[in-house]
């Protein structure tokens, strides 16, 4: 055993089995130079402004919010198994329960982290707490975004508290123990504030009348993309869930979670990702038929500027949508490892082309009848960004699985059995 | 009585020469950005060359000035701007801009479609001495802020300071004129109340020639347009043809 061994073995649960020290500094070593460039990329933004973007005044939103809207869906797996197990009683998936709130708190604060680099005036962000306009889905979405975020932060102390060490120290022994408890109530909590802040988000676009490729009607005050956001954040949610989980087990060449967890996973995805691509599928065609002709715009300008004609609605409507719902709820694809992981590849790629339309598409199709269709390329400065939070998750979710019990119902993951 | 300041742009009469972009500049200390493109500049006011999309003979060509449209009705950037730094002064109908309370998230400009708005990319900054041609009464921005056309908001103050000094409650419309309608050698631009039918404003928004851009969206802007050529009507249907050609003068 060597001395870097040494360093950091006490800090692991006793009994888990880690790499050495140094393997794990080899591990950490190239995401660590993706965070650092990450970070420089953002201060070079911060300090000399939004000109160090390829944004423009046309293209007011770019790669950041994609980024956002992607990883917050992808980050759904965090509420929505919370709610399956402390509102729905799913037990079941309690051993993914520690997994989902890490990465429900990398993405979230990843995509809190870009917003605040996002914004002209990062320094007034409090004034939306101050001046809310309760008409705009901003507010919504920035109160509710940072509510949940606050949630996530308090169901993963209880996990960050569990440490080897950290337990050794009684107050955070009784900290822990009383803050646990709390975690039905903050699930319950978390699923509130994510159900709004994932419809917020698609009502973001949906309430632009100004946009008519983004515009929906919908019920009450919410439009149409309200409901779809969150179908389709909840239905891939599990399956980014099980996509990391896989990938860890690969990289540790452990198996972490039964496989049936995997397999209920897949069948729930499965199962809302097939209502979601009904429901999209009725809001296209009112859409088409309806809501964009009342506008003033036939549907067919929307699709004569390559690349994104019918074939990108075709994508992420049927091949990302319906064929992985298909080999999700298949009894036999399911059962192959293999399809479930692919099937579940497509739905989360589904979901990110799905924002990627509202978000790049919307901005690029002209209004004006003079207008031209734009294209925009990130900087180097964007996305260097967005390889920072990359470089982020995976480093923070590296150490917590290293040093905290996330698997901790597995044998051989922890000292003792979650309490959960 | 409230008051519904809006425009009617005679675009048979507008030649392109851009004075009133200049004016605007000019008069609402925008900075000079050699570093800007077309597309991240400061126009509040910018004028756009048009044309039928024909060739040879049958090509016909015009001129567009555009700005903020003071949208009426459910007016876009209004309701989206997440910490009210966008709102209609229900006094004049002019949709107000307020850089101070600007988060810079740049939602308004998405809602926007008429692409009426800017950001404040860069610091602002003038060639040196010019500073001091700046007008005192507006505001410089700064940077990371979204700004837009406020119809001369600082003339409307002079001249309700100058009507207050003289003991009057209403303004005399003569004292308040935007800089870009002052400036237009051919008066294409017309400014006035379209909320008093005997405004000429008024009047010549109901003209037979004059339309809006994207009626159908149903943003009642208070910015009409006004031409006896049918092809440059037809600019208020948004699907008015793919052969519709435009750039920046």
């Amino acid at each position: 055993m060597s001395s870097a061994v040494l360093t950091d073995s006490r800090w692991i649960a006793r009994g888990a089995d880690r790499s050495s020290f140094s393997r794990f500094l080899t591990w950490l070593a190239p995401w660590l130079a993706l965070l650092a460039l990450g970070v420089y990329a953002a201060f070079v933004c911060l300090y000399h402004g939004l000109n160090q973007t390829n944004m423009d005044n046309r293209f007011a939103f770019g790669l950041w919010i994609f980024l956002d809207l992607g990883i917050i869906a992808l980050g759904a797996g965090a509420f929505f198994t919370g709610f399956l197990v402390y509102i729905l009683k799913r037990a079941e998936l309690q051993p993914i329960l520690n997994t989902a709130v890490v990465m429900g708190f990398i993405c979230y604060s990843g995509a809190v982290a870009i917003l605040m680099i996002d914004v002209g005036q990062p320094l007034r962000a409090w004034f939306t707490f101050w001046h809310p306009n309760t008409h705009s889905m901003l507010t919504e979405v920035t109160f509710c975004i940072s509510c949940y975020l606050l949630v996530l932060c308090l169901e993963y102390i209880p996990i960050l508290l569990r440490n080897r060490q950290l337990r050794r120290l009684p107050s955070f022994l009784v900290f822990e123990h009383q803050l646990h408890k709390l975690v039905p109530v903050l699930a319950g909590i978390g699923t509130f504030l994510s159900f709004f802040h994932q419809g917020s988000l698609g009502g973001l676009y949906g309430v632009l009348r100004g946009r008519p490729f983004a515009f929906r009607h919908g019920f009450f005050i919410w439009p149409s993309t309200f409901f779809l956001f969150i179908l389709s954040a909840i239905a891939t949610g599990p399956s980014f869930l099980m996509l990391v989980t896989a990938s860890v087990e690969k990289v540790t060449g452990k198996e972490l979670v039964p496989q049936d967890v995997f397999r209920r996973l897949g069948f729930i995805s499965g199962l809302l990702l097939a209502i979601y691509v009904a429901a999209k599928s009725i809001d296209t065609l009112i859409w088409l038929n309806f809501t964009s002709p009342a506008e003033g715009f036939a549907p067919w300008t929307y699709y004569i500027h390559k690349p994104f004609g019918t074939p990108v609605l075709f994508a992420e409507i049927v091949l990302f949508g319906l064929l992985p719902a298909f080999l999700l709820l298949y009894r036999k694809s399911a059962a192959h490892r293999g399809w479930l992981l692919g099937a579940a590849t497509l739905a989360c790629i589904g979901v990110l082309i799905n924002r990627f339309v509202l978000t790049v598409q919307t901005l690029a199709l002209p209004t004006l009848p003079f207008d031209d269709f734009l294209t925009y390329t990130p900087s180097w400065q964007e996305v260097a960004s967005f390889g920072g939070v990359i470089a982020y998750g995976v480093i923070v979710y590296s150490l917590s699985y290293r040093y905290l019990p996330l698997f901790s119902q597995t044998k051989g993951e922890s000292e003792h059995v979650s309490r959960g | 009585m409230s008051a519904r300041y809006g425009m009617v742009i005679d675009l048979d009469r507008c030649t392109g020469c851009g004075a009133c972009m200049l004016a605007c500049a000019a008069e609402n200390n925008v900075p000079s950005l050699p570093q800007a493109s077309a597309r991240t500049g400061l126009t509040p006011m910018l004028v756009r060359k048009i044309s039928n999309g024909g060739e040879g003979s049958e090509r016909r060509e015009a001129f567009i000035p555009i700005l903020c449209m003071h949208c009426e009705h459910e007016t876009p950037c209004v309701h989206v701007c997440p910490q009210q730094a966008v709102e209609v002064d229900k006094a004049t109908g002019i949709v107000m801009q307020m850089p101070q309370r600007c988060l810079g998230c740049r939602y308004c400009m998405t809602a926007c479609p008429y692409h009426a708005r800017y950001f404040n990319w860069w610091d602002p900054a003038w060639p040196k001495g010019m500073e001091k041609s700046l007008n005192p009464g507006v505001a410089v921005r700064m940077r990371g802020v979204v700004e837009k056309c406020n119809l001369c908001h600082a003339r409307l103050h002079a001249a309700k300071e100058k009507a207050a000094a003289a003991g009057k409650r209403e303004i005399d419309p003569a004292d308040y004129i935007p800089a870009c309608v002052e400036a237009c050698p051919t008066a294409a631009i017309h400014f006035g109340n379209l909320a008093d039918p005997r405004d000429p404003v008024s009047q010549q928004s109901h003209s037979p020639d004059a339309f809006r851009l994207l009626e159908h969206l149903d943003t009642q802007p208070k910015v009409y347009y006004k031409s006896k050529e049918p092809w440059v009507r037809a600019l208020s249907e948004p699907n008015s043809g793919p052969s519709m050609e435009a750039k920046h003068v």
